[in-house]
Protein backbone atom coordinates (compact mmCIF):
# COMPACT_ATOMS: atom_id res chain seq x y z
CA UNK A 1 0.00 0.00 0.00
CA UNK A 2 2.80 2.32 1.18
CA UNK A 3 4.73 1.39 -2.16
CA UNK A 4 1.94 2.29 -4.57
CA UNK A 5 1.33 6.02 -2.35
CA UNK A 6 4.99 6.33 -3.37
CA UNK A 7 4.68 5.65 -6.72
CA UNK A 8 1.64 7.67 -7.19
CA UNK A 9 3.45 9.96 -6.08
CA UNK A 10 6.65 10.16 -8.52
CA UNK A 11 4.04 9.23 -11.39
CA UNK A 12 2.30 12.21 -10.54
CA UNK A 13 4.76 14.99 -10.44
CA UNK A 14 6.37 13.47 -13.63
CA UNK A 15 3.43 13.56 -15.51
CA UNK A 16 2.05 16.86 -14.38
CA UNK A 17 5.55 18.02 -15.33
CA UNK A 18 5.49 16.87 -18.45
CA UNK A 19 1.76 18.09 -19.31
CA UNK A 20 3.39 21.39 -18.00
CA UNK A 21 6.61 21.05 -20.42
CA UNK A 22 3.76 20.75 -23.14
CA UNK A 23 1.63 23.59 -22.14
CA UNK A 24 3.97 26.03 -21.22
CA UNK A 25 4.29 29.11 -23.87
CA UNK A 26 7.04 30.16 -21.71
CA UNK A 27 10.15 28.42 -22.21
CA UNK A 28 11.49 29.49 -18.48
CA UNK A 29 7.87 27.52 -17.16
CA UNK A 30 9.00 24.84 -18.78
CA UNK A 31 12.13 24.36 -17.51
CA UNK A 32 10.76 24.40 -14.04
CA UNK A 33 8.45 21.85 -15.02
CA UNK A 34 10.90 20.07 -16.52
CA UNK A 35 12.30 19.97 -12.69
CA UNK A 36 9.35 18.85 -11.30
CA UNK A 37 9.21 15.82 -14.08
CA UNK A 38 12.78 15.29 -12.56
CA UNK A 39 11.85 14.96 -9.36
CA UNK A 40 9.38 12.51 -10.09
CA UNK A 41 11.08 10.70 -11.69
CA UNK A 42 13.67 10.37 -9.02
CA UNK A 43 11.33 9.51 -6.54
CA UNK A 44 10.10 6.55 -8.61
CA UNK A 45 13.83 5.75 -8.56
CA UNK A 46 13.79 5.63 -4.99
CA UNK A 47 11.02 3.23 -4.94
CA UNK A 48 12.45 0.95 -7.37
CA UNK A 49 15.71 0.64 -5.06
CA UNK A 50 18.03 2.59 -7.25
CA UNK A 51 19.24 5.26 -4.62
CA UNK A 52 22.05 6.18 -6.14
CA UNK A 53 20.90 7.18 -9.49
CA UNK A 54 17.84 9.26 -7.55
CA UNK A 55 20.41 10.95 -6.51
CA UNK A 56 22.53 11.48 -9.39
CA UNK A 57 19.10 12.59 -11.20
CA UNK A 58 18.90 15.55 -8.44
CA UNK A 59 22.71 16.42 -8.71
CA UNK A 60 22.72 16.08 -12.31
CA UNK A 61 19.91 16.66 -14.32
CA UNK A 62 17.51 18.92 -11.95
CA UNK A 63 20.86 20.46 -10.67
CA UNK A 64 22.92 21.03 -13.57
CA UNK A 65 21.15 20.30 -17.12
CA UNK A 66 18.24 22.43 -16.24
CA UNK A 67 20.09 25.35 -14.70
CA UNK A 68 22.41 24.77 -18.21
CA UNK A 69 19.29 25.52 -19.85
CA UNK A 70 17.60 28.21 -17.98
CA UNK A 71 21.12 29.88 -18.56
CA UNK A 72 20.69 29.81 -22.48
CA UNK A 73 16.79 30.70 -22.59
CA UNK A 74 18.22 34.11 -20.16
CA UNK A 75 21.45 34.39 -22.61
CA UNK A 76 19.52 34.27 -25.89
CA UNK A 77 16.54 36.07 -24.55
CA UNK A 78 14.02 33.70 -25.91
CA UNK A 79 11.62 33.43 -23.46
CA UNK A 80 9.00 34.98 -25.80
CA UNK A 81 5.80 33.57 -27.02
CA UNK A 82 6.48 31.16 -30.50
CA UNK A 83 2.95 30.52 -31.13
CA UNK A 84 2.82 33.99 -32.53
CA UNK A 85 5.04 32.42 -35.62
CA UNK A 86 3.00 31.13 -38.50
CA UNK A 87 3.06 27.83 -38.96
CA UNK A 88 5.40 25.91 -41.49
CA UNK A 89 4.28 22.88 -41.72
CA UNK A 90 0.92 22.04 -42.75
CA UNK A 91 -1.13 20.45 -40.39
CA UNK A 92 2.13 19.50 -38.05
CA UNK A 93 -0.12 19.77 -34.41
CA UNK A 94 -2.13 17.12 -35.83
CA UNK A 95 0.13 14.93 -37.21
CA UNK A 96 1.88 15.18 -34.15
CA UNK A 97 -1.33 14.42 -31.72
CA UNK A 98 -1.89 11.57 -33.98
CA UNK A 99 1.28 9.61 -34.10
CA UNK A 100 1.67 10.67 -30.22
CA UNK A 101 -1.80 8.77 -29.70
CA UNK A 102 -0.51 5.59 -31.95
CA UNK A 103 2.78 5.08 -30.00
CA UNK A 104 1.36 5.36 -26.57
CA UNK A 105 -0.95 2.50 -27.78
CA UNK A 106 1.75 0.53 -29.11
CA UNK A 107 4.22 1.69 -25.65
CA UNK A 108 1.41 0.47 -23.31
CA UNK A 109 0.40 -2.99 -25.19
CA UNK A 110 4.49 -3.69 -25.07
CA UNK A 111 4.37 -2.92 -21.37
CA UNK A 112 1.61 -5.29 -20.53
CA UNK A 113 3.56 -8.09 -22.62
CA UNK A 114 6.00 -9.73 -20.87
CA UNK A 115 9.39 -10.16 -22.60
CA UNK A 116 11.82 -10.61 -20.16
CA UNK A 117 13.06 -14.05 -20.42
CA UNK A 118 14.35 -13.83 -16.83
CA UNK A 119 17.90 -14.94 -18.25
CA UNK A 120 20.83 -12.73 -16.50
CA UNK A 121 22.99 -10.43 -18.79
CA UNK A 122 25.88 -11.42 -15.41
CA UNK A 123 26.68 -8.38 -14.61
CA UNK A 124 26.15 -8.98 -11.00
CA UNK A 125 23.04 -9.37 -9.15
CA UNK A 126 20.87 -6.44 -7.57
CA UNK A 127 20.18 -8.33 -4.13
CA UNK A 128 22.72 -9.19 -1.34
CA UNK A 129 24.56 -7.67 1.06
CA UNK A 130 25.56 -4.20 0.63
CA UNK A 131 24.23 -0.88 -0.19
CA UNK A 132 22.96 0.11 -3.87
CA UNK A 133 26.04 2.18 -4.49
CA UNK A 134 28.42 -0.30 -3.73
CA UNK A 135 27.09 -2.27 -5.81
CA UNK A 136 27.05 -0.08 -8.88
CA UNK A 137 30.52 1.26 -8.05
CA UNK A 138 31.21 -2.18 -8.05
CA UNK A 139 29.69 -3.03 -11.37
CA UNK A 140 31.04 0.39 -12.56
CA UNK A 141 34.87 -0.24 -11.84
CA UNK A 142 35.34 -3.65 -12.31
CA UNK A 143 32.76 -5.32 -15.34
CA UNK A 144 32.44 -1.48 -17.03
CA UNK A 145 35.81 -0.35 -16.63
CA UNK A 146 36.65 0.33 -20.50
CA UNK A 147 33.23 2.17 -20.86
CA UNK A 148 34.30 4.43 -17.81
CA UNK A 149 37.23 5.41 -19.39
CA UNK A 150 35.47 6.27 -22.15
CA UNK A 151 32.91 8.35 -20.91
CA UNK A 152 36.05 10.62 -19.82
CA UNK A 153 37.52 10.70 -23.71
CA UNK A 154 33.74 11.68 -24.74
CA UNK A 155 33.67 14.19 -21.67
CA UNK A 156 36.78 16.03 -23.00
CA UNK A 157 35.45 16.03 -26.73
CA UNK A 158 32.17 17.56 -25.61
CA UNK A 159 34.13 19.89 -23.48
CA UNK A 160 36.20 21.13 -26.63
CA UNK A 161 33.01 21.48 -28.99
CA UNK A 162 31.53 23.69 -26.43
CA UNK A 163 34.58 25.92 -26.43
CA UNK A 164 34.75 25.77 -30.25
CA UNK A 165 31.15 26.26 -30.48
CA UNK A 166 30.61 28.78 -28.56
CA UNK A 167 33.32 31.02 -29.88
CA UNK A 168 32.12 34.07 -31.50
CA UNK A 169 32.83 33.76 -35.43
CA UNK A 170 35.84 36.17 -36.69
CA UNK A 171 33.21 37.92 -39.25
CA UNK A 172 31.07 38.76 -37.02
CA UNK A 173 32.96 40.22 -34.06
CA UNK A 174 32.63 43.67 -35.07
CA UNK A 175 29.23 43.83 -35.03
CA UNK A 176 28.44 41.51 -32.32
CA UNK A 177 27.46 43.52 -29.71
CA UNK A 178 24.53 44.59 -32.01
CA UNK A 179 23.00 41.73 -32.67
CA UNK A 180 23.24 39.77 -29.30
CA UNK A 181 20.54 42.63 -27.92
CA UNK A 182 18.21 41.71 -30.62
CA UNK A 183 17.12 38.78 -31.31
CA UNK A 184 13.81 39.12 -31.04
CA UNK A 185 11.76 37.16 -33.36
CA UNK A 186 11.66 39.16 -36.54
CA UNK A 187 10.66 35.83 -38.25
CA UNK A 188 9.56 37.29 -41.78
CA UNK A 189 12.19 39.88 -42.05
CA UNK A 190 15.12 37.36 -41.45
CA UNK A 191 15.00 36.38 -45.55
CA UNK B 1 -9.22 -8.12 6.96
CA UNK B 2 -7.03 -4.91 6.28
CA UNK B 3 -4.23 -7.21 6.20
CA UNK B 4 -5.58 -8.89 2.98
CA UNK B 5 -6.62 -6.17 0.73
CA UNK B 6 -3.01 -4.85 1.76
CA UNK B 7 -1.36 -7.89 0.44
CA UNK B 8 -3.47 -8.17 -2.28
CA UNK B 9 -2.69 -4.84 -3.28
CA UNK B 10 0.28 -5.66 -2.78
CA UNK B 11 3.99 -3.53 -4.71
CA UNK B 12 3.34 -1.46 -8.30
CA UNK B 13 4.52 -4.09 -10.22
CA UNK B 14 7.16 -3.72 -13.40
CA UNK B 15 3.85 -2.91 -15.97
CA UNK B 16 2.91 -0.08 -14.01
CA UNK B 17 6.62 1.54 -14.08
CA UNK B 18 6.54 0.86 -17.77
CA UNK B 19 3.46 2.55 -18.38
CA UNK B 20 4.30 5.35 -16.79
CA UNK B 21 7.60 5.42 -18.98
CA UNK B 22 5.58 4.66 -21.99
CA UNK B 23 3.47 8.03 -20.83
CA UNK B 24 5.98 10.15 -20.48
CA UNK B 25 8.19 8.74 -23.31
CA UNK B 26 5.17 9.95 -25.99
CA UNK B 27 4.57 12.91 -24.26
CA UNK B 28 8.04 13.80 -25.25
CA UNK B 29 7.71 12.55 -28.35
CA UNK B 30 4.48 14.69 -29.01
CA UNK B 31 6.09 17.43 -27.83
CA UNK B 32 9.36 16.83 -30.24
CA UNK B 33 6.91 17.17 -32.94
CA UNK B 34 4.44 19.65 -31.56
CA UNK B 35 6.72 22.46 -30.28
CA UNK B 36 8.29 25.22 -32.35
CA UNK B 37 11.09 26.47 -29.95
CA UNK B 38 14.26 24.93 -30.18
CA UNK B 39 15.17 24.80 -26.36
CA UNK B 40 11.79 23.19 -25.55
CA UNK B 41 12.08 20.58 -28.29
CA UNK B 42 15.86 19.78 -26.65
CA UNK B 43 13.64 19.68 -22.92
CA UNK B 44 11.37 17.18 -24.68
CA UNK B 45 14.52 15.28 -25.76
CA UNK B 46 14.88 15.49 -21.96
CA UNK B 47 11.47 13.59 -21.19
CA UNK B 48 12.58 10.67 -23.79
CA UNK B 49 15.69 9.87 -22.18
CA UNK B 50 14.50 10.01 -18.64
CA UNK B 51 11.38 7.64 -19.68
CA UNK B 52 14.02 5.29 -21.49
CA UNK B 53 16.10 5.66 -18.00
CA UNK B 54 13.55 4.77 -15.71
CA UNK B 55 12.48 1.41 -18.31
CA UNK B 56 16.08 0.70 -17.74
CA UNK B 57 16.08 0.77 -13.64
CA UNK B 58 12.49 -0.85 -13.54
CA UNK B 59 13.75 -3.70 -15.75
CA UNK B 60 16.95 -3.93 -13.82
CA UNK B 61 14.80 -4.79 -10.62
CA UNK B 62 13.02 -6.99 -12.61
CA UNK B 63 15.70 -9.54 -13.82
CA UNK B 64 17.70 -8.99 -10.71
CA UNK B 65 20.90 -7.28 -12.68
CA UNK B 66 22.57 -4.28 -11.87
CA UNK B 67 23.47 -3.77 -15.39
CA UNK B 68 20.41 -1.85 -16.24
CA UNK B 69 21.33 0.43 -13.22
CA UNK B 70 25.17 0.92 -14.69
CA UNK B 71 23.14 2.00 -18.41
CA UNK B 72 21.23 4.60 -17.05
CA UNK B 73 24.45 6.32 -15.12
CA UNK B 74 25.96 5.98 -18.44
CA UNK B 75 23.47 7.35 -19.96
CA UNK B 76 23.38 10.31 -17.48
CA UNK B 77 26.86 11.07 -18.37
CA UNK B 78 25.95 11.01 -22.56
CA UNK B 79 23.09 13.26 -21.72
CA UNK B 80 25.03 15.68 -20.05
CA UNK B 81 27.44 15.75 -22.55
CA UNK B 82 24.67 15.70 -24.94
CA UNK B 83 23.47 18.83 -23.38
CA UNK B 84 26.57 20.79 -23.53
CA UNK B 85 27.06 20.24 -27.36
CA UNK B 86 23.36 21.03 -28.26
CA UNK B 87 23.44 24.03 -26.20
CA UNK B 88 26.42 25.38 -27.52
CA UNK B 89 24.91 24.24 -31.13
CA UNK B 90 21.65 26.42 -30.42
CA UNK B 91 23.58 29.38 -28.86
CA UNK B 92 25.97 29.62 -31.84
CA UNK B 93 22.82 29.34 -34.27
CA UNK B 94 20.95 32.44 -32.77
CA UNK B 95 24.03 34.13 -32.22
CA UNK B 96 25.13 33.68 -36.02
CA UNK B 97 21.61 34.82 -37.48
CA UNK B 98 19.15 37.19 -36.52
CA UNK B 99 15.95 34.99 -36.45
CA UNK B 100 13.10 33.79 -34.14
CA UNK B 101 14.36 31.02 -31.68
CA UNK B 102 11.95 28.63 -33.80
CA UNK B 103 13.03 25.41 -35.28
CA UNK B 104 11.65 26.68 -38.76
CA UNK B 105 13.66 29.61 -39.33
CA UNK B 106 16.76 27.50 -39.32
CA UNK B 107 16.03 26.29 -42.51
CA UNK B 108 18.87 27.42 -45.00
CA UNK B 109 19.45 24.18 -46.04
CA UNK B 110 15.96 23.34 -47.30
CA UNK B 111 17.04 25.32 -50.08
Amino acid sequence: MAEWLVFAAGTLLALIGAAGVLTMRNPVHAALFLIQTLFGVAVLFVSLQAHFLAAVQIIVYAGAIVVLFLFVIMLLGVDKDEAKAPEVLKGQRVMAAVLGGIALVELLLISRVNVATGARAGSGALDGAGTNVEKLSEAVFTKFLFPFEITSILLVIAVVGAVLLSRKPKALEGSAVSSSGSVSGSVGGAA
Amino acid sequence: MIGVVLAAIGKPNAAAYLSVAAVLFTMGAAGLLLKRNVLVMFMCLELMLNAVNLTFVTFSRELNDIGGQVIVFFSMVVAAAEVVVGLGIIVSIFRRRKIGATADSASLLKG
